[in-house]
């Protein structure tokens, strides 16, 4: 059970989110290349290890949460606001 | 030496201690022609068909762990061809046919067993959509029939027919789907691509993928540099991975799957059903466990291993549709690491880089696909150019725009 720490409030179990993707992509200006909407829409680092991402808290305050989460070990090394820069841990844990 | 029920007598007058290993334990060579990389079902059925389908010599196939002990060994064995989009619809057709006459071909008990399968429906728009994909499918000359609740009952009388919330009015079966032993898959596979002079080579990682003057040249792995003049890459869950180490981008998510096994009981359900509404499908194994799933946990993850969350979602699913399960008792759980693709289809294809070519993309679904997809990565390797079975699974679709999307969800895999 991921349990992840909701800025407005406080710890909450992974049931109450919606998982809403890699928050590291965003909607590029509307006169962008094709290729931008095109790595927009479809192109993922997919990382094994961290990976910064939306998690919506839709059966809580329904704000959306950005998480730092190791996709290999599940361990949630930060959360905060959407518009937070949030960092990856400096040494990569090899687990 | 072959199988037979005349090999199993003899070896059982001699107390089976005659069984020689079903395939070698080569030392990597410092080149092949072909080198596959991953040793699931997809890697093996490739080499097997190169070797069998294509008179090619001189191939290995390098799994980083065991044969057995990927997707392959971790799927709820599922086999059909009841998709509605011509690429899936003639694609996945020839996989069961390709299973109909496996075990003979490659002399492997893999228990395939045409039990068949049922997608409930539950309400008049869910029965159209169904009988639109069973009349695709008998155009395309695949068996589809829409049963009604009465046939139903008949055929599944344990369902709760009484549900408030999902009433049954019916499900599209398709008869000759059904679930195979997913361990003899690669197992026979193996067996048959080795004793064709295919070295299989286990416990060897692919570090890197060698790339010189925009031509693969060879692996770099935990035992050494192997050259190669072509390499297929078939590492499901990890196809992201594998691909980037050429320099390869892809519309791919690793997420992960729960598979459960319950304590075995007398004869209960000779079916498959799936209970799509629910998340829930369910078959029993020949031990007379019931094997079940359902959704993606849904986030990314290479743990292969599930949640609690999506346990309980799953086992809530159960509940819903055959209320008679509730005290049985839950014996295994595991997980799997799917390559979830942003359309939900596969990539059988060519990629950028001359003597590389790409398998993958095979969300949850990929374990049906095994013959027909090492057959037709195997013609694509073999002649540098797709069968037209496989012609639509490429990369490029999503620039083009041609997504083959079955379910309609657009690119978010962890709901496709
Ligand atoms: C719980 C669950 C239920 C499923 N149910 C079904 C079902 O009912 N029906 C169905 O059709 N499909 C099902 N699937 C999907 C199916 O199992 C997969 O799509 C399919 O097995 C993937 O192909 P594969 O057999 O080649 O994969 P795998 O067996 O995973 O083979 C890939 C291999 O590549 C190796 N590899 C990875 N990286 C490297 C590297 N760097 N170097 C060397 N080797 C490497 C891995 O160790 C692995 O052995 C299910 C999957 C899961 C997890
Ligand atoms: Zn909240």
């Amino acid at each position: 059970m991921h349990r992840i720490d909701c800025p407005w409030c406080g710890v909450r179990d992974e049931s109450e989110f919606q998982y809403q993707g890699d928050a590291t992509v965003s909607r590029p200006k509307f006169k962008a290349s094709e290729e931008a909407f095109f790595r927009y829409a479809y192109v993922r680092e997919n990382p094994r290890g961290w990976h910064t991402e939306w998690w919506h808290h839709v059966g809580g305050c329904r704000q959306w949460v950005k998480v730092v989460r190791n996709t290999l070990t599940h361990e949630i090394h930060v959360t905060g606001t959407p518009a937070d820069k949030l960092a990856h841990p400096r040494k990569v844990k090899s687990p | 030496m072959h199988y037979s029920a005349l090999s199993l007598l003899w070896q059982g007058l001699k107390g089976h201690k005659g069984w020689g290993r079903m395939w070698r334990d080569p030392e990597p060579k410092s080149e092949y022609d072909i080198i596959i990389i991953g040793g699931g079902g997809h890697g093996l059925a490739t080499a097997y068909y190169l070797a069998k389908e294509h008179g090619l010599k001189n191939i290995a196939v390098v799994e980083k762990g065991y044969i057995g002990g990927g997707n392959v060994g971790r799927n709820t064995t599922i086999i059909r061809s009841n998709y509605m989009l011509s690429p899936n619809t003639h694609f996945y057709e020839k996989s069961m046919q390709l299973w109909e006459g496996l075990e003979r071909e490659f002399n492997f008990n893999a228990m395939v067993s045409q039990r068949g399968i049922i997608n409930l429906y539950h309400s008049d728009a869910q029965r159209d959509a169904f009988a639109r994909r069973g009349n695709a499918m008998r155009l395309a000359g695949i068996d589809a029939e829409l049963l009604s609740p009465e046939e139903l009952k008949e055929r599944v009388p344990i369902l709760d027919f009484d549900n408030a919330r999902f009433p049954i009015e019916g499900g599209l079966c398709q008869p000759r789907g059904g679930t195979v032993r997913h361990d003899a898959v690669p197992w026979g596979y193996a067996r048959g691509a080795d004793s064709r002079g295919v070295d299989i080579i286990q416990n060897c990682e692919v570090t890197n993928i060698r790339i010189e003057g925009g031509r693969a040249v060879g692996i770099d792995t935990n035992r050494g540099f192997i050259g190669a003049r072509k390499i297929g890459m078939a590492v499901a869950g990890h196809t992201s991975h594998i691909a980037a180490m050429a320099g390869i981008e892809l519309p791919v998510e690793s997420h992960v799957l729960q598979a459960f096994v319950s304590e075995g009981i007398k004869p209960l359900l000779d079916t498959v059903v799936t209970f799509g509404a629910g998340h829930f499908y369910v078959s029993q194994s020949d031990k007379g466990g019931l094997v079940f799933g359902g959704d993606l946990d849904g986030y990314n993850s290479y743990a292969q291993r599930g949640n609690l969350p999506m346990m309980g979602h799953v086992m809530a699913g159960g509940m819903a549709i055959m209320p008679s399960i509730g005290r049985i008792r839950m014996l295994r759980q595991w997980g799997g690491i799917m390559d979830m693709s942003f359309d939900g289809s596969p990539f059988i294809c060519k990629t950028g880089i001359d003597g590389l070519y790409l398998n993958g993309g095979w969300c949850y679904g990929g374990f049906k696909a095994t013959p027909a997809s090492g057959w037709c990565f195997a013609h694509t390797i073999a002649r540098d150019e797709p069968h037209a079975l496989n012609a639509g699974f490429t990369i490029d679709r999503f620039k083009q725009g041609r997504m083959i999307d079955e379910k309609g969800v657009g690119p978010n895999p962890w709901i496709q």
